[in-house]
């Protein structure tokens, strides 16, 4: 037998070399820049200077840094509030779009269009929708009467919480209605006959048929959700960059503007591994989601 | 969604019409007023005049002297055709590198079963979570380290990071449906692995390899961060970055120009979209649901 042969045949051999393009990427691309990442928060890097060791210096001196405080706040109302709102409007417009109706392929296909086209972009188009002076908004709200100055959208610090939140809020509901709507499609029809032979209302029916079917696809769908949404950081790059006052700065867009515009690599990237026990939490809490999966559709409890 | 369509009919005869007008039909010309405005406004506002652009008066919903002087400025004095045209080329690479390499990997854990197997799938799924944000900033400085810096190249070899976990993810679902039995008549005949992957597993994983590569393509076309990071030229930037920081003069916002920007930048992705809406949900829901 040829080596070629034998490698053939071998499947530890094989499996190894087609997992070699994707391996050796990842791990060098990936798993070594998050240790990296790990790193150099303990050290006191700046661009172009390697830096020292320092141990937990750049956590001390963010714990007592007002502006990495308040980033720290930011992001958890940011996505609990974003992540709530989304989950509502996603599950109702999910519902919605799973009757029966005229053109339904092509209502799918367009709700989905704000997801796929670049956040950045539609932010674009966000920020002159919050425009202070000629906001089409504010417009549309004087000609109803109902305020009499324009808002200002972006330049108050709720204001401007609120209405990033907003942005997030438009672009997420189409990635949770289209996964929750392709949840709802598995559940069979029958269900629902046979709690409306029981006289259940549609509220009913709704609680204790759809509610405890979905959830196993809940649970993920709103762990990405959650997932994307902490980590944020385009949209609030372009429409405020952090501000007015870094009243909405997330920690993402934080430790660019520390690391990046500020050149302190070190403290930026300690910033972002401090969102790494966030995102843990948000994966463990998939985790527990998936394993509920599993009894509920009659496997055995793992 | 391949079944969509008739399960959901179900007992939709008991609602009534007027009834279903306030319960259905109402929140959702709500709900697409909504999603699609914005769209609209990028679209009226690329080809206004400043003079309406910038005027309480009028209806601002509508153009009175529609002008390409917004597009026109885009096309001829930015660097904006070099960015699109550096966004094709390195989402189109980064694609089709991240889905080449995506298939052996998957083929490797979901049929070769080698030793490891489960445990490789499973990093590759915690490899899916790992966010570009916490990744960026070790990432440039191992960019500045290999020289790559403000080159195309940088996003090339970066964006797989995002890509390859994806696709490999979404492609171990699709392999896992074929069954293994077709593989076994190939390795009677004489096929060897190599042979079996091209001539068997990948004709009927198909739909599997556009879902991926829709997706991939779309991921990589409206990545941000990596691009804003590691590329500092006009003319090596992608769209979004390029719009984002090169349209922006001061205190001076040129509206018309941002707004055909964004529209411009969109249109490619969602023509692309409109043609693979299945494949793309597929994609979508499959990389959720598995």
């Amino acid at each position: 037998m040829t080596l070629l042969q034998r490698l053939e045949n071998s499947r530890n051999a094989l499996g190894l070399l087609f997992l070699l393009p994707a391996a050796a990427l990842l791990l060098f691309f990936l798993t070594y820049p998050l240790g990296l990442g790990i790193w150099l928060g303990f050290t006191d890097t700046k661009v172009g200077r390697a830096g020292v060791w320092v141990g937990l210096e750049n956590y001390e001196y963010l714990f007592g840094d007002s502006v990495a405080r308040l980033s720290l706040f930011n992001t958890v109302f940011y996505t609990a509030v974003a992540s709530v709102v989304k989950f509502v409007l996603g599950l109702w417009l999910a519902l919605l779009l799973n009757k029966h109706m005229p053109f339904k392929a092509f209502i799918r296909a367009i709700v989905l269009l704000p997801f796929i086209v670049p956040t950045a972009l539609s932010a674009i188009a966000f920020w002159w929708i919050f425009d202070a002076q000629f906001s089409i908004i504010s417009w549309a709200l004087m000609k109803m009467g109902l305020i009499d100055k324009y808002i200002d959208f972006l330049g108050e610090p709720w204001n401007a919480r609120f209405s990033v939140i907003a942005a997030n809020v438009w672009r997420g509901v189409p990635f949770v209605a289209i996964t929750l709507l392709a949840g709802l499609q598995t559940i069979s029809p029958s269900y629902y006959e046979a709690s409306a032979i029981d006289g259940a209302t549609p509220w009913q029916q709704f609680r204790h048929v759809t509610l405890p079917l979905l959830t196993p696809i809940i649970a993920v769908v709103m762990t990405f959700s959650v997932l994307f949404t902490f980590t944020d950081f385009q949209l609030i790059y372009v429409i405020t960059r952090g501000g007015p006052l870094n009243a909405t700065h997330l920690m993402a867009t934080l430790s660019f503007q520390r690391a990046i515009s500020g050149g302190a690599l070190g403290e930026g990237a300690a910033i972002s591994i401090a969102m790494v026990p966030f995102l843990l939490g948000a994966i463990l809490f998939s985790y527990f989601g998936l394993q509920r999966r599993a009894w509920q559709q009659g496997g055995a409890d793992k | 969604m391949s079944q969509s369509g008739n399960d959901a009919v179900g007992m939709d005869f008991l609602e009534s019409t007027p009834r279903k007008l306030v319960t259905v039909y109402l929140p959702l010309t709500a709900f697409l007023f909504v999603l699609l405005f914005p769209f609209y406004w990028m679209a009226i506002t690329s080809f206004k005049p400043n003079k309406e652009l910038l005027s309480r008066d009028g209806n601002p919903f509508w153009i009175i002297e529609p002008t390409l002087a917004h597009v026109n400025k885009l096309l001829f004095q930015t660097a904006y055709p070099q960015w699109m045209w550096n966004t094709v080329l390195v989402s189109v690479v980064a694609t089709f590198f991240s889905l080449a390499a995506s298939v052996l990997a998957a083929y490797a854990i979901e049929r070769l079963r080698f030793s490891g197997a489960k445990q490789t799938g499973l990093a590759i799924f915690l490899a899916y979570l790992v966010p570009p944000s916490i990744l960026f900033i070790p990432l440039a400085s191992v960019v500045f380290q290999l020289g790559l810096f403000d080159t195309r190249l940088a996003l090339i070899l970066t964006y797989p990071t995002f890509l390859i976990p994806f696709c490999t993810w979404l492609l171990m679902g699709y392999f896992r449906t074929i069954p293994f039995e077709l593989e076994e008549c190939a390795l009677i005949d004489g096929a060897n692995r190599w042979q079996i992957l091209v001539k068997i597993v990948l004709p009927l994983a198909v739909p599997g390899l556009i879902s991926a590569g829709i997706f991939a393509f779309t991921l990589s076309w409206n990545e941000f961060i990596y691009a804003l990071t590691f590329v500092s030229s006009s003319e090596i930037k992608t769209l979004p970055v390029g719009v984002v920081t090169e349209l922006v003069e001061g205190d001076v916002y040129h509206w018309g120009s941002l707004m055909a920007g964004a529209l411009f930048g969109s249109l490619p992705v969602a023509f692309i979209y409109s043609f693979f809406v299945e494949y793309y949900v597929s994609g979508l829901t499959g990389a959720v649901k598995e």
